[in-house]
């Protein structure tokens, strides 16, 4: 009882800021914006934005499974090393959250433009300016490099969690380190693999700041057109309608990842 | 060692008291009895502000008057619009544009200025009275005037390719080209380039306007509004449309920039100060527009800005190559070429938003970013598919294995 009274605070905060705006974003949605009556054409517009939803998961699920792969070897390398390092190289990886994400992401822009430091440095060399930013490649950098953290702290605190003596266990029956690896701590990570792939597709999806500073005018996301509805276009109505529709792909999305991923912990761990 | 620690003491001391003794030198005598706060919402890059020795206009206002400034600035006429309609922040002063302003007055979002209040309004010249957007005089005091052209670098661009607003869409300079990022000045260079009104309300021209725009984003580099300036001062782009009066300014960071008059015709605008109808100071805010108009103020303030100054008498207070530049003070001939926006209906300006999006929003690799996404569904589904029935698998053999044992 005490514990639930403890909750309490949160539980209204999440009434007024959490649940409250989302009937707005539905009342939203489902109403035209000269008349206010009900009207499906606004979700019906999702036809016009089919091709920028496609490409904002494209973009995003591709950044996620480059943070991935980078991802897991850091946060495994973090585990595994003794406790002074952990710590230092842990505050490494969160080293550039501190510091604001519109500056950061302005830093690259200065890095890769074709008058940036990098072209720069290249014509010294000789080499031509190269196409460097304003393509999706440099939209990927963008979400990889400000979502990696995001990945690598949930992998690594789940690896670090994992008891050695299970895998000392399976040495002893006779796996070698590669089949440890992957029939031992690959399956207990993916409560950690799961949760760093929500962590970083779902702000990717959304996201419109980067897309707009190392993106070009071939790569507006939906994030840009949700942006615009409220800030120039004057149409919340619109805005509301794709915003509802991006969360109920990026539900769909989690909840497929987690049924997945759900009934995989309990049963790979029987046979140990 | 004690003088040391002394010496350190006396500093410190020094250094607490700084503040106070600062704002005790600079505050004047009559700001004792204001302390009120006038929050002043108008374009980026529109106002002098004490750079490279020019005046600072917000901090000399407080200084005369003892009102404070709370100054914030946004970078498109739709952008202050939004921020009217959905409250929840109150200003002041506002400076929209023509177009804006009529709308702003057609839906009461501002309110009527007591005149009596602003008697430098006598300076303004007869040509900004009685515009089309406020026709009594009413609602809105003009701030600066100004028009759109074409800014390019020398350096880059061939003079032969000059001359009308078909260089944003030459391919020779693809990537290195901007465009506006709204609708109005954008759809506006489209009109021209058409050959219709500025002010077209018919949809079949609007609709050519966006299939000439659609075309022009492959060799567009960005839709930009205030990052122009990094841009093409640094030579990352090399042709922008814009404003005459930040080409004045952008021109003295880089000299390679030059400037044209499109040969199809211009947008001609005026932007003024208003004041919304939640304003909580409005009598400040009248003191406010006073003092910008005062000729020795607005000289000064435009000199720097490069926009033109909509009362004579402010040119005595520039510097004389400012107020005799072409750029800024076009010739009645240059300008007979130039039209002024005018408040549009409802149905257009939606009409212009839904096609603006469209320009901005479609084309682009649309069948490549398809298949690049069904190829990602299909390999997740494959992964996840592949690894449950390998699971269930070995989940049946294992049974067999317990049943066996």
């Amino acid at each position: 009882m005490k514990n639930k009274l403890l909750a309490g605070p949160y539980l209204l905060w999440m009434v007024v800021f959490t649940l409250i705006p989302l009937g707005i974003v539905v009342y939203y949605a489902f109403t035209d914006s000269m008349t206010g009556s009900f009207t499906l054409s606004n979700l019906a517009k999702i036809g016009i934005y089919l091709p920028i939803f496609f490409r904002s998961i494209g973009l995003a699920a591709i950044a996620c499974m480059i943070c991935l792969v980078i991802g897991y070897p850091v946060a495994y390398c973090i585990a595994s090393v003794g406790e002074t390092w952990r710590r230092f190289l842990s505050m490494l990886v969160m080293l550039p959250m501190c510091m604001s994400f519109l500056l950061r992401t302005l830093a690259w822009v200065a890095l890769l433009e074709d008058t940036g430091i990098l072209n720069h440095a290249l014509s010294l060399l000789g080499i031509g300016p190269l196409p460097l930013v304003r393509n999706n490649g440099a939209v990927i950098l963008g979400m990889v490099y400000n979502y990696l953290p995001y990945m690598i702290t949930p992998l690594y605190t789940v690896i670090l969690k994992i008891d050695p003596k299970l895998e000392e266990a399976a040495q002893d029956l006779g796996c070698s380190g590669a089949q440890v690896f992957r029939r031992v701590t690959l399956p207990l990570s993916i409560p950690g693999i799961v949760s760093g792939i929500t962590m970083v597709f779902v702000p990717a999806v959304s996201t419109f700041y980067i897309s707009q500073k190392l993106g070009g005018t071939g790569t507006v996301l939906i994030g840009d057109v949700i942006e615009s509805q409220f800030k120039t276009a004057y149409n919340p109505n619109l805005g509301a309608a794709l915003s509802l529709i991006l969360m109920v792909m990026v539900l769909i999305c989690v909840g497929v990842m987690n049924h997945f991923s759900s009934d995989d912990i309990g049963e790979e761990m029987m046979p140990l | 060692m004690t003088l040391l620690r002394r010496t350190v003491c006396v500093l410190l001391a020094v250094l607490l008291a700084l503040p106070f003794a600062a704002g005790a030198l600079t505050t004047p005598a009559s700001a004792a009895d204001s302390d009120v706060t006038i929050n002043v919402y108008n374009w980026g890059q529109y106002i002098s502000d004490g750079t490279d020795g020019y005046i600072d206009v917000n901090a000399a206002f407080t200084e005369a008057t003892g009102i404070k400034v709370n100054y914030m600035t946004f970078d498109t006429n739709e952008s202050l619009y939004t921020k009217l309609k959905t409250g929840g922040s109150t200003y002041d002063i506002i400076v929209p544009s023509d177009y804006m302003a009529g709308r702003l007055i057609a839906e009461d979002l501002v309110q009527e200025i007591d005149f009596g209040n602003i008697p430098n309004y006598a300076y303004i010249d007869e040509a900004y009275k009685n515009t089309a957007y406020d026709p009594d005089n009413r609602y809105s005091v003009p701030y600066t005037w100004g028009t759109t052209g074409v800014i390019y670098n020398t350096k880059y661009v061939d003079p032969a390719d000059i001359g009308g607003w078909d260089l944003l869409w030459n391919s020779k300079y693809a990537g290195k080209i901007l465009m506006f990022d709204n609708n109005r000045d954008a759809f506006a260079i489209a009109e021209s380039s058409l050959g219709y009104s500025l002010n077209t309300t018919s949809e079949s021209e609007l609709r050519a306007c966006s299939e000439l725009l659609a075309p022009q984003k492959p060799v567009i580099q960005q839709y930009v509004m205030d990052q122009i300036y990094d841009k093409m001062i640094g030579e990352e782009a090399w042709i922008a449309p814009y404003y005459a009066g930040d080409f004045l300014m952008m021109q003295e960071e880089n000299e390679d920039l030059e400037f044209y008059f499109p040969e199809e015709g211009f947008n001609l605008f005026i932007d003024c100060m208003m004041i919304p109808t939640s304003a909580e100071h409005k009598a400040e805010a009248e003191a406010y527009i006073n003092f910008l108009l005062d000729p020795a103020i607005c000289g000064e303030n435009l000199d720097y800005l490069g926009y033109s100054a909509p009362e004579t008498a402010a040119k005595e207070y520039m510097d004389p190559e400012m107020a005799e530049n072409e750029i800024a003070y076009p010739s009645a001939e240059v300008l007979a070429n130039s039209e002024s926006f005018l408040y549009l209906p409802q149905e257009t300006n939606q009409l212009m938003d839904s096609l603006w999006l469209e320009v901005k929003t479609g084309g682009g690799s649309t069948t490549g970013m398809l298949v690049t996404f069904l190829v990602i569904v299909a390999a997740v589904l494959a992964v996840l598919i592949g690894y449950s029935i390998r699971k269930r698998r070995r989940k049946a053999r294992r049974g067999k294995y317990y049943h066996a044992k």
